[in-house]
């Protein structure tokens, strides 16, 4: 088994609110004591509905979010960081080793820059590349990788289609060499003809390249296409992770299993067998206490108002509940159900 | 269905007027909509879907041409209205909320952030039904109680800002659906909300239709909502339609290359191992439209000077089922990838 790239421990990010001058002051938990481990080389998906914190947790382990407490380590073989305490030098080493990729491709290229200079930028501000030459050869090699056409690095990205500038945004993120991607819903603003085009894309990419990916999105289908591993987020926790296949095979927690059966099924006569969850996802700085999901949980009881359960092993390999490779669950009652 | 459609839609061809010159965003499309059925228009960004949808409404912008014999005819129980030809603003506010409601994609949008929901749902019943305020607030809350809005009374006061997402487009359904309208246009009213906010919102409009019987286009171009909304498809790209025939004999036995592609490039939850096939090439922009076939410069089946010459006509491959294509033309039942015996006699057009 590999080992883990990106290591957390309890990982919390809070955020205050204003609050009331005296008294404790309320916050608002993006995520909550968050245990995961991305293994090295994998390609490691998150899913949750908007709210969940997933984008907060690729932005904390990418140190762009202000971590309230727990710790996150990243450990490539060479180097190794806490990401939660380092100073100017090494967050500036870091960059060069973790990268973005954004949703809205759109949004994400400036207008003004030819994409040329667009993926050069990031060899530039690191200072990758002594000379011009160096930098062009640079960017016309991760181009091509990307599959663009060389001879339009001279345009400028109004010029390009959704697919061809998210893989501009690829080319960008990827030319100073990185391990460590996040992908925060890469593919969501495109239309699903080209949607396949830029999976296969970083699929290949992540082979080629050895890459680990965070693989942050709301679509389930697209998660368990490309993952190999899938972590499902509600209300800043973590419910439930687990190699892919396991997860969308036998699902344990009553929110993974309404995540699945609420995926619009393309098979007609497949009407209204959805096991609805009634409600919605109740505000972040108002959680219920116990288990978060107890308010639209169908099998909820009185423990799980209570107690909020812990993310354990289903295996009975409890010796290695930490191992990236484990399906874990947080609920009290998933052996019942 | 041999009662009057609700809606059709002749020959409607639309093009605005820019500064790079006349842009085609719809050609020749043809449809129609009865009571009580559901269609379901697919296409990516840029198919023309919501221009069709909103040109129903005239709510297209001012530099909107319709071809001359372009038509839609709207029922309204007596009379066939032709929609094209009304010009006076008080003939097009008898049609926009009235006989056609619309629900769009970004609920928060929909809603003046100043004015209470209640006030919003009650000016529009005023305006449209002979109630008056006390009745129509009454219905008001009636109808939020309907869509599943919990302390509706105490709801109807509230700002929109107060709702939840999935709340807000409740709130949607239930003012488009007060004034009883003859057809129901939904663009994307799911796109925006969450899986499991999407069941429950597709649900409640699946019993709405059946309660109010209806007319309903329905846009997305999700084709799983498709599947488990509408009763007939509608397939575009770049302003024509490609393929249209009942929801389960399209999504299984698609006949288009491009409703194949599209199909393909799913992503299926079923069958993990599937590889995704993308369609390749990009989206033309609507400046450089393809001769012949719109859909030929990213077919993979496309043939070297027919293709790229030929306008295909639609052929009907089984009864109400027609695609437009011309490997379709040229054998009228090889492409459909299901047993012959189905298909019809004489099914070229």
């Amino acid at each position: 088994m590999n080992k883990p790239l990106i290591t957390t421990n309890s990982l919390s990010v809070h955020y205050p609110l204003r609050g009331k001058l005296f008294g404790p002051k309320p916050v608002v938990k993006a995520i909550d004591a968050i245990d995961v481990s991305i293994e090295k080389g994998s390609f490691f998906g998150l899913v949750g509905e908007s709210g969940s914190g997933k984008t907060t947790l690729g932005r904390a382990l990418l140190k762009a979010a202000p971590v309230t407490s727990g710790t996150a380590t990243y450990n490539d073989g060479e180097v190794e960081y806490d990401l939660v305490n380092m100073d100017g030098d090494e967050l500036k080493e870091f960059r060069k080793r973790a990268q973005l990729i954004f949703q809205d491709p759109y949004a994400a290229l400036s207008p003004r820059m030819t994409v040329r200079d667009i993926i050069a930028e990031p060899l530039e501000v690191m200072g990758l590349t002594r000379t011009r030459d160096e930098t062009d050869e640079r960017v016309r090699e991760i181009a091509a990788k990307c599959r663009l056409n060389l001879e339009h690095l001279r345009r400028y990205p109004h010029a390009f289609s959704g697919g061809q500038r998210q893989r501009i945004s690829i080319a960008r993120a990827l030319v100073s060499n990185p391990n460590f991607i996040v992908a925060d819903e890469s593919v969501a603003a495109l239309d699903v003809s080209i949607q396949a085009d830029v999976l296969n894309l970083l699929r290949s990419l992540s082979t080629e390249l050895s890459l680990t990916f965070l693989f942050i999105s709301h679509d389930l289908s697209v998660v368990a296409h490309t993952c190999d591993h899938v972590a499902v987020m509600y209300l800043g926790r973590l419910v439930e992770t687990a190699p892919t296949r396991q997860l969308f095979d036998s699902p344990r927690h009553p929110y993974t299993r309404a995540l699945l059966s609420s995926i619009p099924s393309l098979d007609p006569d497949d009407r209204g067998n959805a096991q609805k969850l009634s409600g919605e996802i109740p505000s972040p700085t108002n959680p219920p206490p116990g288990c978060k999901f107890h308010t639209r949980c169908p099998h909820a009881q009185q423990r799980c108002r209570e107690e909020e359960p812990t993310l354990s092993a289903t295996g009975s390999d409890a010796t290695h509940a930490s191992s990236p490779g484990t399906h874990r669950v947080a609920c009290h009652f998933w052996k019942e159900l | 269905m041999s009662s009057t459609p609700v809606i059709k839609a002749e020959n409607l061809t639309i093009r605005f007027t820019t500064d790079e010159g006349l842009i085609t965003a719809v050609e020749n499309v043809n449809f129609e909509i009865s009571a009580g059925e559901v269609l379901g228009l697919v296409g990516e960004s840029g198919s023309g879907k919501s221009v069709t949808a909103k040109s129903l409404m005239l709510l297209n912008a001012d530099n909107t041409v319709y071809d001359p014999d372009s038509k839609i005819w709207l029922y309204d129980g007596e009379h066939q209205i032709d929609v094209l030809a009304l010009k006076k603003k008080n003939e097009h506010r008898q049609i926009r909320g009235g006989l056609i409601s619309m629900i769009f994609q970004e609920p928060m949008a929909s809603f003046a952030p100043a004015i209470t929901v209640g006030n919003q749902m009650v000016e529009q019943l005023m305006l449209h039904t002979d109630l008056n305020k006390k009745q129509a607030a009454n219905l008001s809350i009636e109808m939020l109680e309907r869509v599943g809005i919990a302390d509706a009374p105490q709801r109807f006061k509230q700002y929109a800002f107060e709702f939840s997402g999935g709340m807000r487009q409740r709130a949607m359904i239930a003012m488009a659906l007060s004034t009883k309208p003859r057809l129901l246009i939904a663009d994307e009213p799911t796109t925006a909300l969450d899986v499991t906010i999407q069941a429950q919102v597709l649900e409640l409009m699946q019993d709405l239709v059946k309660e109010f019987n209806m007319a309903i286009l329905f846009i997305t171009h999700d084709l799983g909502v498709i599947a488990q909304t509408a009763d007939r498809v509608a397939v575009m790209y770049l302003g024509k339609l490609l393929e249209t025939g009942p929801v389960r004999n399209v999504i299984r036995h698609p006949a288009h290359p491009y409703t194949q592609g599209l199909l393909r490039a799913l992503p299926k939850l079923d069958d993990l191992d599937a590889e995704l096939s993308p369609v390749p090439g990009d989206i033309p922009s609507p400046l450089e439209r393809p001769n012949g076939c719109v859909f030929h410069t990213r077919c993979e089946s496309a043939i070297a000077g027919r293709c790229d010459q030929i306008l295909p006509v639609f052929t009907q491959i089984e009864p109400a089922h027609e695609a437009a294509c011309l490997l379709l033309e040229d054998h009228p039942s090889a492409n459909t990838g299901h047993a012959t015996d189905e298909a019809p006699d004489g099914a070229t057009l």
